[in-house]
């Protein structure tokens, strides 16, 4: 790692993105006490991260949970809330409450060795959670699971939010994220070299494709004057607009012009097209 | 210690879950009916030849010796086997993430797990070293001198071993772990019986040899120690047999083993607490 700086507002879920190798897993290890930075210094809800004081107030799923496969669920959560200095009367309220919220209350007598990577997944995300901790640190959640299992975490991802939790989520999975995130910022090499806001993000540039006749060079000319780029190939002008807002002026513009349009699809760059400008090709295989 | 306390029973439990605590149990009861058999036959010939007061009691105390060294020996590697996976094992799988994350001391973990499996060799001690004392006793009327000597040496040797499977085990994978332990143990043993050698040829650089293998693994002369204090008088007198104490540990290298043990945890917690995970 160098130079890692984050600035991650509270209340928020906040995406931590990058390729492999990248430092995500290594920087949150950092941030959470696990592996001791070589030099400078780490801090989390103005504290020094990694004490024990800091540890009261986050909760942690890492990448690959293992557990005490011997236990249940409901002990599981027993022995974390009960690390986390909870008493015995609010785990009686608290257990219940987690294993519904994560859907594992129909298997609650089973071992945890018994359980599918997706329903481990699951009780991980409810041990971090069990405390109602103030950061939240969910390193790939998602991994693992169906496309049930992903939604049920994305709820709980936003739940968390809404009661107040900053959430620090960690995923490969850019589609989650997007949907997700409030921010993102993008790790290479141990850097940050790049940030976004996802809000702003869906505010910037849109291209869209134009199925239209009667398309003249003076049309194209206009187009260029208002600073939009343009290419036509037979019937198909492609064009990229600054955002969302200069859509209709766009049409208005084509059809004024004498342009027969049939079909007119703007499309929004995606986050991963958005990754892949950043980090560069993957230049293996 | 909150941390600890909880890590303790997490510790028990997950042996009496995982059934490591009953194969031991079982294991022990396992030998006491073994050498309850075995006694009783002795006895029977013994009875048969009209043998001696004196020399039966010399006989079946020499056996009890022989049983006594057999449970020191199985007591040791239980603690050994018992434990060596715990730490090495749970940094492997990333099972110990979880928990180094919750807000405890890093060092609570592992004085936890030192509190559970000593709880737990401490039982599987009084069971068999009690158990074989009651069994001879009841039997054939012999028992050791100064068994609660000997049978807090015992435990105290199985600690030793502890805290050094434990602290090693902060460091290297489990297969590791358990060879460096198993080995140094080896060393102590091999250290003790080139010792008891010197004793009988008198040679005193071989007694050196011995005395520096046991202050680099106190373990045997632990055992040597509980073995001369429990032996009987004449036994105690054979120049050279295989239970005969020639050279006796001291009462210091006695604390020093304690010093031993009290700095290798100190050194496993510390170096626990600085890793990364």
């Amino acid at each position: 790692m160098s130079n890692l700086s984050l600035t991650v507002p509270r209340g928020s879920i906040f995406g931590y993105l990058g390729p492999n190798g990248a430092g995500k897993s290594t920087s949150i290890k950092m941030l959470l006490g696990l592996v001791k930075p070589s030099g400078g210094e780490a801090m989390l809800l103005g504290q020094p991260a990694g004490t024990v004081q800091v540890r009261r107030r986050i909760g942690f799923l890492p990448e690959h949970f293992r557990f005490y496969e011997w236990l249940t669920p409901a002990e599981l959560l027993r022995l974390h809330g009960r690390l986390c200095g909870m008493s015995a009367s609010q785990l009686n309220e608290r257990v219940p409450r987690m294993l519904e919220l994560v859907g594992l209350m129909p298997h609650r007598d089973k071992r945890v060795r018994d359980f599918s990577k997706g329903m481990m997944q699951r009780i991980g995300l409810a041990q971090a959670l069990i405390h109602e901790p103030e950061i939240v640190f969910l390193d790939e959640p998602t991994s693992g699971l169906d496309p049930m299992g992903r939604r049920v975490v994305r709820d709980v991802i936003r739940a968390q939010r809404e009661r107040g939790a900053t959430v620090f989520l960690n995923s490969h999975l850019l589609s989650e994220v997007e949907v997700t995130c409030d921010n993102v910022a993008f790790l290479k090499g141990g850097e940050v070299v790049a940030s976004r806001n996802l809000q702003a993000f869906n505010r910037e540039a849109v291209s869209v494709t134009v199925e239209a006749r009667n398309i003249s060079p003076q049309l194209l000319a206009g187009l260029a004057d208002r600073g939009v780029s343009a290419s036509l190939e037979g019937e198909r002008l492609s064009a990229t607009v600054g955002s969302p807002d200069d859509l209709p002026e766009l049409l208005r513009h084509l059809v004024c012009s004498g342009a027969q349009v049939y079909a007119f699809t703007p499309r929004q760059a995606s986050l991963e097209e958005l990754f892949v400008r950043i980090m560069g090709e993957d230049r293996g295989l | 210690m909150r941390g600890c306390w909880i890590i303790a029973g997490l510790t028990l439990r997950e042996a009496a879950r995982k059934k490591v605590m009953w194969t031991a149990l079982l294991a022990g009861l396992g030998f006491l009916a073994l050498f309850a058999t075995a006694l009783h036959f002795q006895i029977q010939d013994l009875d048969a030849r009209s043998t001696t007061a004196f020399i039966r009691y010399q006989i079946l105390s020499a056996m009890l010796m022989v049983a006594l060294y057999v449970v020191d020996l199985l007591a040791v590697v239980m603690s050994i086997l018992t434990s060596v996976d715990t730490i090495s094992g749970e940094i492997a799988s990333g099972t110990i993430q979880a928990i180094a994350t919750k807000p405890i001391p890093r060092w609570h973990a592992l004085i936890g797990k030192w509190l559970g499996f000593a709880g737990m060799i401490a039982v599987f001690v009084a069971l068999t070293f009690g158990g074989t004392i009651a069994v001879a006793y009841a039997m054939s009327g012999v028992a050791p001198d100064h068994a609660i000597v000997g049978g807090a040496l015992v435990l105290l040797e199985c600690l030793l071993a502890l805290t050094i499977t434990l602290t090693v085990g902060t460091w290297f994978s489990t297969i590791t772990s358990g060879v460096i332990v198993i080995g140094l143990h080896g060393l102590a043993f091999m250290g003790g019986w080139l010792e008891q050698m010197s004793g009988f040829t008198q040679s005193a650089r071989l007694a050196t040899v011995g005395v520096v293998t046991s202050l680099i693994m106190p373990s045997e002369a632990i055992w040597r120690r509980a073995e001369f204090d429990m032996q009987t008088p004449l036994a105690a007198a054979l120049p050279f047999s295989p239970f005969a104490t020639v050279s006796i540990p001291s009462t210091a290298m006695m604390g020093y083993a304690v010093v031993y043990l009290v700095i290798a945890l100190i050194v496993g917690m510390y170096h626990f607490h600085r890793r990364d995970l």
